[in-house]
Order: C-alpha cells, then sequence, then structure tokens
C-alpha cells in the first residue's frame, strides 16, 4: 500500500496509529493520565447524554489540537494557556451552539457540562503535552485518540449505570417484563452521582488486573 | 439574610462540587495524598471560588444577560451577548488566579513551594468554571447569594478534599488489593463519602 508514498511518512504509520490507539488502554486519560474526570462523569446517569459528550469532547480535543499545533511556533510561551484557553473555549462554543440548535433535549440534561469542556483537563493537557510540539496530523490523532479513551469510558459507565439503574439502553426497555414480575428490580442506587466513581473504581480494578504494569506501588 | 444562610449550607452539603457534581477532581485526585497540601489547595479554591462568582454574577448581570446592557442605552435592551460567558467567564478565573498566585508567593512561600503546580491549575479546575456556570444556570437574585453560593461551593470542596487526604493517610496501612491500589481504591472511598454525603438531601431547606 504505501509503494507510492514511501518517501514521506504514511498518514497511517505504525507510530500514528499508536497515537491513535494508546489512549485507548495504556494511556488512557481517565483510568492512567487522571485527566478530564471533572466534567464527565455527571453525565453517565443515561447513555444518550454520554454519547453526545463523548462526540463533543472528541471534536474539541481534535480541532484544538491542530489549531494549537498550526500556532505552535507563532505562541510566545509566557502567554501559551492563555491562547490554549481561547482556542478551546471558542471551540466549546461552537459546539454548545450546535447542540442547541439541534438535539436541545439532550443540551438541557448537560446543562453546565458543555461549558466545562473548557476545562476539561485531558484538553489542556493534550495541548500542552503533545500539540505544542508536534505536527498538525499527529495532533490531530492524539486529539482524537484521547478523545475516544475518554468516550470509551465514559459509555461504559453510562452503559452499565442506565442497564442496571433503569432496565434501559438508549431509552429502549431490555430488561424483558417477566423479569420484573418474578421480583428483578431496577437499581435506584446506580442512577444517583456516587456510583459512577463507584463503577470508575471497578473499571480501574479489571484493567489493572488485565494490564499489570499499571498497578501502583504504594 | 435567612435564604443567604440556606443557600450557603446547601451548596456545602446538599449540593456539594465533588460528590453531587464531581467538579474538581483532577485536583481532587492528584493533591489529596497528604492533609497538609489539601488544606492549602482547599484554602485556595474556597478563596478564589469567593471572588470569581461574585465578579461572574455582576458581569452577568451587567454586560451578558438579553437585555443587560440597557444601563448604557435603551437601544441596547435587545442585545443577548450570553453565548459570550464561557469565554469571559474563563477570562476572569485565569486572571483571579494570577492574582492569587501572586499574593500566596509573597506571603506564604512555603504554602506556595508546597502547592508547587496546582496553583495555575486551580484556573482550569472544573469546580471554579462551575461555580460560575451554575451561578449563571440557577439565577441567584443578588451579589449576597451569589457570594454564599462561591463560598459554600468552596467549603463543600475543601471539607472534601481534605476528608479524602485524610482517609488516605490512613488507608496506606492497609492491604488493598494490588490492581485497586492507589487511584481505584480512592475513586470507590469517593464514591462511599458520596452515598454518606446523600442523607444531607433530606434536609429541606
Amino acid at each position: 500500500m504505501s509503494a507510492e508514498i514511501k518517501e514521506r511518512e504514511p498518514l497511517f504509520s505504525a507510530k500514528n496509529i499508536k497515537l491513535l490507539k494508546n489512549p485507548l488502554n495504556f494511556e488512557n486519560p481517565i483510568t492512567v493520565q487522571v485527566l478530564g474526570i471533572c466534567s464527565a462523569l455527571a453525565v453517565t446517569a443515561k447513555l444518550e447524554p454520554a454519547v453526545v459528550m463523548s462526540i463533543s469532547v472528541v471534536f474539541v480535543a481534535a480541532i484544538s489540537n491542530v489549531v494549537i499545533s498550526l500556532l505552535r511556533n507563532g505562541i510566545p510561551p509566557r502567554i501559551r494557556i492563555i491562547v490554549q484557553l481561547v482556542v478551546i473555549a471558542s471551540m466549546v462554543i461552537l459546539v454548545d451552539q450546535v447542540l442547541k440548535a439541534f438535539v436541545y433535549d439532550v443540551s438541557k440534561q448537560l446543562s453546565v457540562f458543555v461549558g466545562l469542556i473548557i476545562t476539561n483537563c485531558i484538553i489542556m493537557g493534550r495541548l500542552e503535552a503533545f500539540a505544542m510540539a508536534n505536527k498538525p496530523w499527529p495532533s490531530f490523532l492524539d486529539g482524537i485518540g484521547n478523545g475516544l479513551g475518554y468516550g470509551a469510558i465514559l459509555i461504559i459507565i453510562a452503559f452499565f449505570r442506565e442497564l442496571l439503574g433503569s432496565g434501559t439502553i438508549y431509552g429502549y426497555h431490555v430488561v424483558p417484563e417477566s423479569f420484573f414480575e418474578l421480583g428483578y428490580k431496577n437499581n435506584g442506587l446506580m442512577i444517583l452521582p456516587p456510583m459512577a466513581l463507584i463503577v470508575v473504581g471497578v473499571i480501574i480494578w479489571v484493567q489493572r488486573y488485565y494490564t499489570r504494569e499499571l498497578i501502583e506501588k504504594n | 439574610m435567612q435564604e443567604i444562610f440556606n443557600i450557603f449550607i446547601k451548596s456545602i452539603f446538599i449540593d456539594n462540587m465533588v460528590f453531587a457534581y464531581f467538579l474538581g477532581m483532577c485536583s481532587y485526585l492528584a493533591v489529596s495524598k497528604t492533609v497538609k497540601t489539601s488544606v492549602g489547595l482547599g484554602a485556595a479554591v474556597v478563596f478564589v471560588l469567593g471572588i470569581t462568582v461574585p465578579v461572574d454574577y455582576l458581569l452577568n448581570e451587567y454586560v451578558l444577560k438579553p437585555g443587560a446592557l440597557y444601563w448604557i442605552d435603551a437601544s441596547f435592551a435587545d442585545v443577548d451577548l450570553s453565548f459570550l460567558s464561557f469565554i469571559l467567564f474563563i477570562a476572569i478565573i485565569a486572571s483571579m488566579v494570577q492574582l492569587v498566585e501572586m499574593i500566596v508567593e509573597k506571603f506564604s512561600p512555603a504554602l506556595y513551594s508546597s502547592l508547587g503546580i496546582f496553583l495555575p491549575l486551580i484556573a482550569v479546575n472544573c469546580a471554579i468554571l462551575g461555580g460560575s456556570l451554575f451561578m449563571q444556570e440557577r439565577e441567584y437574585q443578588s451579589l449576597a447569594q451569589a457570594t454564599s453560593f462561591g463560598l459554600g461551593s468552596g467549603v463543600g470542596w475543601f471539607l472534601a478534599i481534605v476528608g479524602i487526604a485524610a482517609i488516605r493517610e490512613k488507608i496506606r496501612y492497609s492491604d488493598v488489593p494490588a490492581p485497586l491500589r492507589g487511584l481505584g481504591i480512592t475513586f470507590i472511598i469517593t464514591g462511599l463519602m458520596g452515598i454518606a454525603f446523600m442523607s444531607f438531601l433530606g434536609i429541606k431547606l
């Protein structure tokens, strides 16, 4: 495949694929880098807002990574934080207006959490750690990868909370009626905010059980 | 007066920033290893929230709200700048944090060196921006209400981080399953603390 573009680095070289794949497990923004937990967990009681939130974060992370990467040689180091915040904030305003126009109900559910993407540490963290030092295309992949790694965790959490808490997936009832007749009950506790934290704790537990090198040494 | 006090109590216990809205989790997890540093960071957050929320309230009231520019000229009555609120709030917050950093560096170098990198990070602490955005969404009626909400949220965050730091200091002596050590167990404890804090939901204010 790469015969004709051998001189240039192919768009999906092994290194670039790694940028995309690593955040999904070894460098997962939530469970390993501990970034961006802030604005996220409150939207995971149901799948729909979690999916919308993930898409928004992927978009903001990718685009602001590219923008900062393009500007990286022109930004004086002293004021870089402000520049980064302005770029992120403009992207978030864009996302917020689009959400308000097309999916108003979800945008109401997400309430302040769309705005909080601005202070989502993943985005700032990736801009600072990656986009300031790399070319636009790897930065784009890095943004997508980190956004996806973040979204994956959000969606896993939301899946379990919605399934166990309301017996639905994406609004469709999946637990059959006969279960309820036998005395099965939805676990109302799963809807409450603290359970999101416990589910994250369990996800970290499972992940580190299988990826031993991530275990902390106390 | 009573209402102001109610908002204060409510924002500490019932609408706790950490346990009810997961705001400020990054620094909450990163700085909660010892009680001493967490007290410092907690105090800085109380201070910054106590300043930024009222300032952003004034900004929202006199510049951003639909019709807020009426005080300049009657012809501005239908100008709605609320889409600019994210960018202006974050600008106010960033400059306030810079100010706090300078003050702390001047008057308490020991605290400054122990907080290290986390003081500038308050600017991107979601609890701070979250405070301003909740203030805007809940439409508080007066400057006093906004201030008491800001201070209350800060105190709630302070309580949460000092609590988890104290627990983490003790848990170092416990035999936690290896994959759960560190981050995992901290999440689970935070969840349990959150469930404990939910008992305050019964209080009607």
